[in-house]
């Protein structure tokens, strides 16, 4: 770096910041607009032109994780008044929360698809990223024979489009018994996964010198005592990168899940979208349920960001 | 500590021979050291003997035993690598604990420490203990890989050029440490370097090595005095052995073309007279002085305090000498020099074998 910045550069400068700022508003500006939404009133989440100030409330989440319908009538005033802050706000928009006999508070399809989809991305990203380590490192370390083929092959079933296999793949499952369930699921996400995952950490196995195993084999270690002690530790940084990459593959992957699912083992993507159809659409709850529906990608990105950081870089940064 | 052999090994890798039939044995409790120019596999054959890599063909023993089918922590050998041997995620102390905690050794922990003080303190590495290692000098990486090796007690110490990155002064007092270590453990060494004064200075045996062939092994004095071929005439030594091409006529040394002539005193064989020859003589073997036989020109001189290095031009020739400080010659100057006619090496040109080796 120049230690002296003339003018020019100082003004270019500017300009650079200016525009990396337009595109961060650019890319920002649907999430702002899901977030918005999923607080607004219901009568003005389509309004033209949109509102922008309005006083946020919480309705369109408590309208997200209960099961609801129409009233016919509106609520008499006792019914009203001895319900608590959350009914009444279902009251307001001319619905009222389904109890069951007893009358407990039925919930809403959304709580168990968010679990499958928590349930299913997480397994298929352990599988997909633990199979692809110990893929990458006998491909890194041993003589293969046909490796590229090999790997070629590997890779090979990521070149249709999904929608080629779709097909083939449901009728499969269906002969299977794997329909609808969370292994099918996550047969699936893994085995979708895995090409990516094995490819990516042959790259970061590469770049460990197998000098550190070498010697850890030398010290008395067995060849796995090796990988789990040195390999590993060294690909921490691949391994963060690939799951991170797989879990929102998996995460947000829509066409297959709705192919193969559609109530125990349904995930959140197609899902959400489903709720639009139900009635007239209330797109505050659709918000609020994408809203939340993002979080977890953006956590798990956000706790292995320095990890990231220096994965995407495919071990450049390393010495 | 034990007896290692090699018998008949061959390695190759792909369409490169990296070793070619060697043989080799090392006794239990030598300092032993492999000597040789880069790539002429000095790593190959510690890769090997650490089991990290299988023979393509041949044999290696351990105290007697084919050790073929083998793994590495098997063999029980230590081994400093000629780089990258640190666990970069540890500190300096957890790498050294890093042996001692294998499965198969079950070290108690109040030995470990101790071993492990011990090691720092003969390395002098004790107020890197805590530091992680991606954080060391080369000389200090160099020092604790070292000291992973001798927190062991392993059958044979492997080291490969572990002293080529340290600076002149510490490199010359780990040589004295790590002899010392050697004979005070009674352990057997098997050193690789590329540096003939390491080797010449360290070894109980050398052996060199020349494209994966073991040209010569022999003590570092055998070495110096009667170098099997002009290849390891010149490597071994500093400045290294004059080698000039003549004849022999009449018990005297004729360098072609008629440029000069000397006397020679060593033995002559039959059939040394007939046939072209290289010269071997060293440079403390060359002496420069008034009334010597042969007239020649100072080329260059080289002050290294105690002596002088004098290269001489002689017609198309060029010749080294050795001479103490004292002697007073300049660039350019005339002078006369005679050779020790008794340590003359005579090699057969075209093979450049010691016609003393060549039976
Ligand atoms: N795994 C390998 N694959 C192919 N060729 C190899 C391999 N290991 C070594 N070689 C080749 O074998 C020869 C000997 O290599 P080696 O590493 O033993 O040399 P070295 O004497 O240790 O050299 P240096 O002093 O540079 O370390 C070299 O030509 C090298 O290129
Ligand atoms: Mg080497």
């Amino acid at each position: 770096m120049a230690a002296v910045t003339t003018s020019t550069e100082r003004t270019l400068n500017k300009l650079a910041i200016a525009g990396v700022l337009i595109v961060t508003l650019i890319f920002l500006a649907p999430i702002y607009w899901i977030a918005s939404t999923a607080f607004k009133p219901r009568n003005l989440s389509t309004t033209i032109p949109p509102t922008v100030v309005f006083t946020p409330e919480v309705s369109p989440f408590v309208k997200l994780f209960t099961k609801r319908s129409q009233l016919r009538s509106p609520p008499t005033p006792e019914e009203y008044a001895a319900a608590p802050w959350w009914e009444r706000m279902v009251f307001d928009g001319g619905e009222k929360v389904v109890r069951d006999g007893k009358g407990n508070v039925q919930w809403s399809g959304y709580p168990s698809r968010f679990m499958n989809s928590l349930i299913v991305a997480t397994i298929s990203t352990i599988l997909a990223v633990g199979m692809g380590t110990l893929t990458a490192y006998g491909f890194s370390r041993f003589k293969v024979k046909g490796e590229g083929d090999l790997l070629f092959f590997i890779l090979s079933t990521r070149m249709l489009p999904p929608v080629v296999v779709a097909i083939p793949m449901f009728l499969m499952y269906r002969t299977f018994g794997l329909n609808d369930t969370h292994i099918g699921l996550i047969i699936l996400y893994t085995a979708f996964n895995l090409s990516f995952s094995v490819w990516l950490m042959k790259g970061f196995m590469d770049e460990i010198p197998k000098e550190y195993e070498e010697a850890a084999l030398v010290d008395g270690y067995t060849r796995m005592q090796a990988f789990f002690k040195v390999v590993l530790p060294e690909a921490a940084t691949g391994i963060a990168a690939t799951a991170v990459f797989c879990f929102i593959t998996a995460w947000n992957e829509y066409a297959f899940a709705l192919i193969m699912t559609n109530r125990r083992a349904q995930t959140a993507p197609p899902f959400i979208p489903s709720q639009v159809g139900s009635g007239l659409p209330d797109w505050t709850v659709i918000a609020a349920g994408t809203l939340l529906f993002l979080l977890p990608v953006a956590i798990f990105t956000f706790l292995l960001r320095n990890h990231l950081l220096r994965g995407v870089t495919f071990g450049a940064i390393r010495k | 500590m034990a007896h290692i052999q090699l018998k008949n090994i061959t390695k190759v890798f792909g369409r490169h021979t990296a070793l070619k039939n060697l043989n080799l044995e090392i006794e239990d409790g030598q300092f032993f050291v492999l000597l040789g120019e880069t790539g002429a596999g000095k790593t190959t054959t510690l890769r090997l003997v650490a089991g990290l890599e299988k023979p393509t063909s041949g044999q290696i023993f351990i105290d007697g035993v084919d050790v073929g089918d083998w793994g590495a922590a098997e063999r029980d050998v230590a081994l400093v690598l000629q780089q990258y041997s640190l666990y970069p995620r540890y500190t300096v102390r957890e790498n050294l604990e890093f042996p001692l905690k294998s499965k198969i050794r079950r070290v108690p922990d109040d030995e470990i420490k101790e071993r492990v003080a011990r090691a720092a303190r003969t390395l002098r590495i004790e107020h890197l203990l805590e530091r992680k290692t991606d954080r060391l000098s080369g000389g200090e990486m160099q020092r604790v890989s070292i000291g992973r090796a001798i927190v062991r007690k392993p059958r044979v110490f492997l080291m490969d050029e572990p002293l080529s990155a340290l600076d002149a002064k510490l490199r010359e007092a780990l040589r004295t440490e790590l002899k010392d270590l050697q004979r005070r453990l009674g352990a057997t060494f098997l050193f690789v370097t590329h540096d003939q004064i390491e080797a010449m200075s360290m070894g109980d045996r050398v052996g060199v090595l020349n494209h994966g062939h073991l040209v010569q092994t022999g003590t570092p004095k055998e070495i110096y005095d009667n170098p099997r071929d002009t290849f390891v005439a010149s490597f071994v030594g500093s400045p290294p052995m004059n080698l000039i091409d003549g004849s022999l006529a009449g018990g005297r040394a004729v360098i072609a073309p008629k440029t000069f002539e000397l006397p020679y005193e060593g033995a002559v064989k039959s059939g040394a007279n007939d046939r072209p020859l290289t010269f071997g003589i060293r440079p403390e073997d060359v002496v420069i002085e008034a009334g010597a036989p042969v007239p020649a020109t100072v080329h260059d001189v080289e002050n290294h305090g105690v002596e002088k290095i004098v290269t001489l031009r002689v017609g198309e020739n060029t010749l080294r000498a050795t001479v103490p400080a004292s002697t007073q010659v300049e660039v350019e100057q005339d002078v006369r020099f005679a050779w020790n006619p008794k340590k003359v090496a005579l090699f057969d040109k075209h093979s450049g074998i010691s016609l003393r080796h060549a039976g």
